[in-house]
């Protein structure tokens, strides 16, 4: 994982990233249109199913992505999606990518409770997006923008 | 732009979800069907999504709100197929749909829909 500055709020789950992977092939889609996710869910299937996750694995997957692109969408005013096959050794995992140049997150451990929204959702999207992970990142400046990664081994 | 079919079956409406749906086309039906149910004085709504392999929390939301907007009229909802990966996932995503009638199918759906119309509030 590139390590970029320019980010003032920093949540990684432990070890994320930690795992030394190559990556095998990169997607990138828009996220601007409530159809693109559609269209995103779509992708990410083909890519877990390519990479023989089993069926419970790519539900969650997909169900995670959805968050994180209706997040980027919803509250970060739209942005693009990264789809990376990676493989550690034997491993195989998704790593997704969201970044949108929205309005950004103030209090990352407070947009990470459930229940807590900025607007007219539930407040599920993050922590449900994260305990669906095997690795999650977000990473966020106010007045520029939100990243938030989610890694799914195999 | 698109729509889910509401079909009418006596005093019931059925609603099969058979494609992966876009906010807008969730937030569409979610109309259409209070609306239907008002016009046509709906006593229950039976929802399948057994062709849904993902629910997120936008779609377990409108399924909670529609079950929610039905009770308010006087109908029962019920909600049949769900796939286990589904359930598995909702759940860890934090939505247990308290609240929403559900039935492993179709068959036993209209079963416990007739139930609930039979004897509301059990």
């Amino acid at each position: 994982m590139v390590e970029r500055s320019g980010y003032s709020g920093v949540f990684r789950t432990p070890g994320f990233g930690a795992v030394a992977a190559t990556i095998t092939q990169v997607d990138g889609l828009p996220v601007r249109r409530s159809e693109d996710i559609v269209r995103m869910r779509q992708v990410v299937r083909e890519r877990a199913i390519g990479l023989g996750f089993g069926l419970v694995d790519q539900t969650k997957i997909i169900t995670a992505a959805s968050e994180l692109a209706r997040n980027a969408l919803v509250y970060g005013g739209g942005g693009d999606v990264e789809i990376a096959q990676l493989a550690a050794g034997m491993r195989k995992g998704l790593r997704l990518t969201f970044v949108d140049q929205g309005p950004g997150i103030d209090d990352i451990q407070q947009a990470l409770k459930d229940g807590f929204t900025s607007g007219s959702g539930l407040g599920l999207g993050l922590g449900g997006a994260r305990r669906l992970a095997s690795e999650f990142a977000l990473e966020s400046q106010p007045g520029s923008g939100t990243r938030a990664t989610i890694i799914r081994w195999r | 732009m698109d729509r889910i079919p509401i079909l009418k079956m006596g005093e019931f409406l059925l609603v099969t979800i058979q494609v992966d749906m876009h906010d807008q086309l969730a937030l569409q039906l979610q109309e259409d069907l209070t609306q239907r149910i008002s016009d046509e004085s709906a006593a229950g709504v039976l929802i399948d999504i057994s062709s849904l392999d993902v629910v997120d929390s936008f779609i377990g939301r409108m399924i909670a709100n529609i079950s929610a907007m039905a009770q308010v009229l006087d109908a029962q909802t019920v909600v049949t197929g769900m796939r286990p990966a589904v359930a598995i996932t909702l759940v860890e995503l934090g939505m247990s749909l308290e609240g929403v009638h559900t039935a492993l199918n179709v068959e036993r759906g209209m079963t416990l829909l007739r139930q609930k119309v039979a004897a509301p509030g059990g």
